[in-house]
C-alpha cells in the first residue's frame, strides 16, 4: 500500500469545560470502509467536523494524500475530495430534490441537467430517487437517498457517514451497504461513525475506537468479537442482562379484534389484533417499521381511542379511556421519539417529569404543580438511570440522546407500572446505556408488570422477551415462546406481505 | 356612483399600491431569507422623510429616493445587528424598530411640514401612452411605478433562477442545514434584511415625494403594516404579492373615489376602513401556504 489517503496526527480540540478529542492520530486507507467507534459523547462528531471543516482543530494536523490538509470551511473539504452525510439530514423540506442536491455542491449546472445526473448516479448505486419530487414528503431512507447521491455527484475520494442506519429499516440498510460496497470497489474511502457493532462487523474493514476524545484502540473489526469492542467503547465490563425467570401471573391486559383506521395519512391501520398479556411477563414485538408499531402504541397508550370493548385492562373495558385515566389505573407507554413525544424539548427535566407522573406521583393537588415532589421524582429517576447530567432543571434538550432515553424510560418504570409499553426503548442509544435500560426493563417484569416492548432490535427482542410476536401490516402474529425461535422462523413471523425492495436488481 | 371614472380609478391604483408594493416585496425577501422584521412601518416612515429632506435640500426627486432607500437600511441594520448578531428577539426587536422609526422620522421632519417638495415628472413613453384605455392606466406613471414592478420581476428571477437565492431560500428553510453545508447563515441574512430596509425606504419616499407629496408625521399610516400581511397573503410568492397590492389599493382607491363622488351615504370611517377589512377578509379566505421554515427562529452557529 502506497500513502493513506487521510492521515491524521494528535488531533485536539478543547471547548469550555471539555475536551472533545486528545491527541487523535490515525490513518484511513484508500478504498477502506474505516470504523469510527465510540459512545453518545466520544467525540466522534467533532472530529468528523474537523475533517469536514466546520471545526478547526487547536492543535495537530492532517494530511490528504501525503499533502497538509487545513480546510478552513465545507467548501474547501469538499473541493478537495470530502463529502459527509450527516447523522440529521442538512435537508431543505420546501424544496426538491435537485435544489436540494444542487445546494450542497459547489458548480451545479443547470437544474434540469443535474435532474438527469440525479436519475443516472441513484439508478446506478442502487439508490432511486425522482429528482422533482418535494424533499418534505420523502421517507427517512429516502432522505438519506438525497444525502448521498449529493455526496456521490461530487465523486468524493472520502465518503463520511454519521450515523447513517440510525433511521433506517433493516431493507434500508441492506440497500445502503450495497451502495457501500460497490463505493469501495471503486476505491472511494468510506469513515463510517456508528455504535451499532454488528454493522460495524458487517460492513467496515478497520477501527479506531474513541472514548472521552482519546484514541483508546484500534482493531480489524472482522476478527474482533462485538463484545471487545463494545468493552473497549465503554472501558468496563458489560454485563448481558439477566433474570431469573418464566413466573407469569393473571392476564392483566386482554386485546380483543383490536382494530382501527390508520390515524393519518401514510399510517397503517390496525387489523383484528388478539392477544392476551399476563402479570411478570415481557412480549416482544417485532417488525418492519411502519407496519402498525406507532398505532398500536398509540391505542394502548390512549393517544388513539378504540371500540371500548377491544382494550381490557383487568377485565374493564378501556378502549374509550383517555391516557390519564390509563395512567391512574396502571397502564403506561414510553412512545419512540424522545424530542417532542416522550419528552418536550425546552422544558426542564423536573417539568418532564411532571407531563407524565402527574397523576400516579401525586405530584398536582387541586390544580396546583407541587415542585418540591417533581423535583424529588426527578432526582430519584437520574439516580437510579444514572442520567447524566447537571441536574433536574437542565432542558431535556441539553441531554444526549441516550441519556434522555434513560430519564423517559425511567420516569415510566419508576412510576411502579402494571403494564408497560414501549417502543424502540434503545433507539440511537449506545450499548452501556441500553444494557441498563433493558434491565430495568427485565427487573420490572421480575417485580410482577406486565411489559410489551416493541423495537426493531431483533436481538433486543430475544434478549429480554418471555414470548415473541410480530406486525405485519397491521396484523399481529400469534405471540410463540422466544426460548429457542430460530431466525428462520422469526423471518417467517416478519415476513408475508413485504417485498424485499430489490433495488440493487437491475444493476 | 356615476360620475367615478373607471380609467381614473385603475390609474390610482397603480399609484396607491407601488409604496405598499415595494414595502411588501422587501420584507418578502427579508421573511424567505428566514427573517421576521416587523418594523416595516418604521423603515417606511424613515424612508419618507429622509426621502423627502434629500429632496427638498438637493432639488432632486431621484437623489430623494436614493437617500430614502439607503435611510431605511440603515435603520434596518440597527434590526439587523441586534436580532443577527446579538440574537435579540425578532418580534419584539422589529416593534421596536416601528416605534422608533415614528418618532425619528418625526424629529427628523421637524421645519418640513407644510414645504413644498420636487415634482415627479412622469415618465414619457411616446406611442404607448397614447394608446387608448390602456395608455393612460399604464403608461403615464412615474419611473418608480416601473421600477417597483421591475423589482418585483427581479426578486422572482433572483430567488427561483439563480444559485444565490436559491442560497437564500436554503437559509429561511433551515439555517442549520445551511450552516452544516458551509453558507452564511447571518450574512445572508444581513443582507436581505438590508434589501427590506431599503424597499420599504423607496416605499415610504414614494408616499412623501409622488403620492401625497408632502411630509406630514405619522403619514405611512399602517401601510407598513399592511405590506406585512401582503406577504404572508402571497404565501411568500413574488407574483401573488402584486396581486394582493393591487387588491388592497383597489380597494383604496375605490373608496377615495366614492368619497370624492359624494354618492355615497354612509360614513366615511367604514370608507376608510374597507381596505383593510377587505385585506384582511382575503387573506383569511385564501389559505396560506406554508412559512420558510426557519422564519423568525434565532440562528447560532454553535451546535
Amino acid at each position: 500500500m502506497t500513502t493513506p489517503l487521510l492521515e491524521l496526527s494528535g488531533l485536539t480540540k478543547a471547548y469550555p469545560g471539555v475536551v472533545a478529542n486528545s491527541e487523535v492520530s490515525f490513518d484511513i486507507a484508500r478504498g477502506e470502509v474505516h470504523a469510527l467507534l465510540g459512545e453518545n459523547g466520544a467525540g466522534k462528531s467533532t472530529l468528523v467536523k474537523t475533517i469536514y471543516g466546520l471545526v478547526q482543530p487547536d492543535t495537530g494536523q492532517m494530511r490528504l494524500d501525503g499533502k497538509p490538509f487545513a480546510p478552513p470551511e465545507p467548501r474547501a473539504a469538499r473541493a478537495s475530495g470530502v463529502a459527509m452525510v450527516f447523522q440529521h439530514f442538512s435537508l431543505f423540506d420546501a424544496m426538491n430534490v435537485a435544489e436540494n442536491v444542487a445546494l450542497g455542491m459547489e458548480e451545479p449546472p443547470a437544474l434540469n441537467r443535474l435532474a438527469q445526473q440525479i436519475r443516472e448516479v441513484s439508478n446506478a448505486y442502487g439508490l432511486p430517487l425522482d429528482p422533482d419530487r418535494i424533499v418534505g414528503d420523502l421517507s427517512a431512507g429516502e432522505r438519506q437517498r438525497v444525502e448521498i447521491v449529493r455526496c456521490l455527484l461530487q465523486e468524493p475520494r472520502l465518503l463520511i457517514m454519521d450515523e447513517p442506519t440510525s433511521v433506517l429499516t433493516p431493507q434500508e440498510v441492506n440497500i445502503l451497504f450495497e451502495t457501500l460496497r460497490k463505493l469501495r470497489a471503486e476505491g472511494v474511502s468510506i469513515l463510517y461513525i456508528s455504535h451499532k457493532l454488528e454493522e460495524i462487523r458487517t460492513i467496515c474493514d478497520q477501527a479506531t475506537i474513541l472514548r472521552h476524545g482519546k484514541v483508546v484502540g484500534k482493531c480489524d473489526p472482522k476478527t474482533t468479537a462485538a463484545r471487545d469492542m463494545a468493552e473497549q467503547m465503554v472501558g468496563a465490563t458489560l454485563s448481558t442482562p439477566s433474570r431469573a425467570g418464566g413466573r407469569t401471573g393473571e392476564v392483566v391486559l386482554e386485546l380483543t379484534g383490536l382494530s382501527a383506521p390508520a390515524p393519518r395519512a401514510f399510517g397503517t391501520a390496525l387489523r383484528d389484533i388478539d392477544l392476551e398479556l399476563r402479570a411478570g411477563e415481557v412480549l416482544g414485538i417485532g417488525g418492519v417499521a411502519g407496519n402498525g408499531q406507532d398505532e398500536l402504541a398509540m391505542a394502548l397508550s390512549g393517544e388513539m381511542a378504540t371500540a371500548p370493548g377491544m382494550i381490557r385492562f383487568k377485565g374493564r373495558e378501556i378502549g374509550r379511556e383517555g391516557v390519564t385515566a390509563r395512567r391512574h389505573m396502571g397502564l403506561l407507554c414510553a412512545p419512540e421519539e424522545r424530542m417532542g413525544h416522550a419528552a418536550a424539548p425546552d422544558m426542564s427535566l423536573t417539568e418532564n417529569a411532571l407531563l407524565t407522573a402527574g397523576p400516579r406521583e401525586d405530584l398536582v393537588r387541586h390544580g396546583f404543580l407541587r415542585w418540591g415532589r417533581a423535583k424529588g421524582f426527578a432526582e430519584k429517576v437520574i439516580e437510579r438511570f444514572d442520567v447524566r447530567t447537571p441536574g433536574p432543571g437542565t432542558a431535556a434538550r441539553a441531554l444526549s440522546g441516550g441519556n434522555l432515553q434513560k430519564f423517559v424510560i425511567g420516569r415510566e418504570i419508576m412510576q411502579r407500572p402494571e403494564v408497560l409499553v414501549v417502543n424502540q426503548p434503545t433507539w440511537g442509544v449506545d450499548a452501556a446505556a441500553a444494557a441498563t435500560i433493558r434491565q430495568a426493563l427485565l427487573d420490572l417484569a421480575e417485580a410482577g408488570a406486565a411489559l410489551i416492548v416493541i423495537s426493531q432490535d431483533l436481538d433486543e427482542l430475544m434478549e429480554i422477551s418471555d414470548r415473541f410476536a410480530a406486525l405485519n401490516g397491521g396484523t399481529l402474529s400469534a405471540p410463540r415462546p422466544a426460548q429457542g425461535l430460530g431466525i428462520d422462523e422469526i423471518g417467517m413471523m416478519l415476513g408475508g406481505a413485504h417485498d424485499m425492495a430489490p433495488a440493487h436488481g437491475e444493476s | 356612483m356615476s360620475n367615478i371614472d373607471p380609467i381614473l380609478l385603475l390609474s390610482a391604483i397603480i399609484i396607491v399600491s407601488t409604496p405598499i408594493l415595494l414595502a411588501a416585496i422587501g420584507e418578502l425577501v427579508v421573511e424567505r431569507a428566514g427573517v421576521l422584521n416587523l418594523g416595516v412601518e418604521g423603515m417606511m416612515i424613515t424612508g419618507a422623510v429622509c426621502g423627502f429632506v434629500v429632496a427638498t435640500l438637493s432639488g432632486s426627486p431621484w437623489l430623494g429616493f436614493a437617500g430614502a432607500a439607503l435611510g431605511g437600511a440603515l435603520l434596518s441594520m440597527i434590526f439587523g445587528i441586534l436580532t443577527q448578531l446579538f440574537l435579540s428577539n425578532q418580534v419584539a426587536t422589529g416593534l421596536a424598530l416601528t416605534l422608533f422609526g415614528l418618532g425619528l422620522s418625526a424629529l427628523l421632519g421637524q421645519g418640513y411640514i407644510g414645504v413644498k417638495g420636487p415634482a415627479v415628472p412622469d415618465l414619457y413613453l411616446p406611442l404607448l401612452r397614447d394608446i387608448p384605455v390602456l395608455g393612460p392606466i399604464l403608461f403615464r406613471h412615474d419611473i418608480i411605478v416601473y421600477l417597483a414592478l421591475a423589482i418585483v420581476l427581479g426578486v422572482w428571477i433572483f430567488l427561483n433562477r439563480t444559485r444565490a437565492g436559491r442560497v437564500l431560500r436554503a437559509v429561511g428553510e433551515n439555517h442549520d442545514a445551511a450552516h452544516a453545508l458551509g453558507y452564511k447563515v447571518v450574512r445572508v441574512r444581513l443582507m436581505a434584511i438590508a434589501f427590506g430596509g431599503a424597499c420599504a425606504g423607496l416605499g415610504g419616499a414614494y408616499l412623501s415625494l409622488v403620492r401625497v407629496p408632502q411630509w406630514t408625521e405619522g403619514m405611512t399610516a399602517g401601510a407598513g403594516w399592511i405590506a406585512l400581511a401582503i406577504v404572508v397573503f402571497a404565501s411568500w410568492r413574488p407574483g401573488r404579492l402584486v396581486l394582493g397590492a393591487w387588491l388592497f389599493g383597489g380597494a383604496t382607491a375605490l373608496q377615495l373615489a366614492l368619497q370624492a363622488s359624494g354618492g355615497v351615504q354612509i360614513p366615511i370611517e367604514y370608507l376608510q376602513m374597507a381596505p383593510y377589512l377587505a385585506t384582511i377578509l382575503v387573506l383569511v379566505i385564501l389559505r396560506a401556504g406554508r412559512a420558510p421554515g426557519s422564519l423568525g427562529r434565532p440562528f447560532h452557529a454553535s451546535s
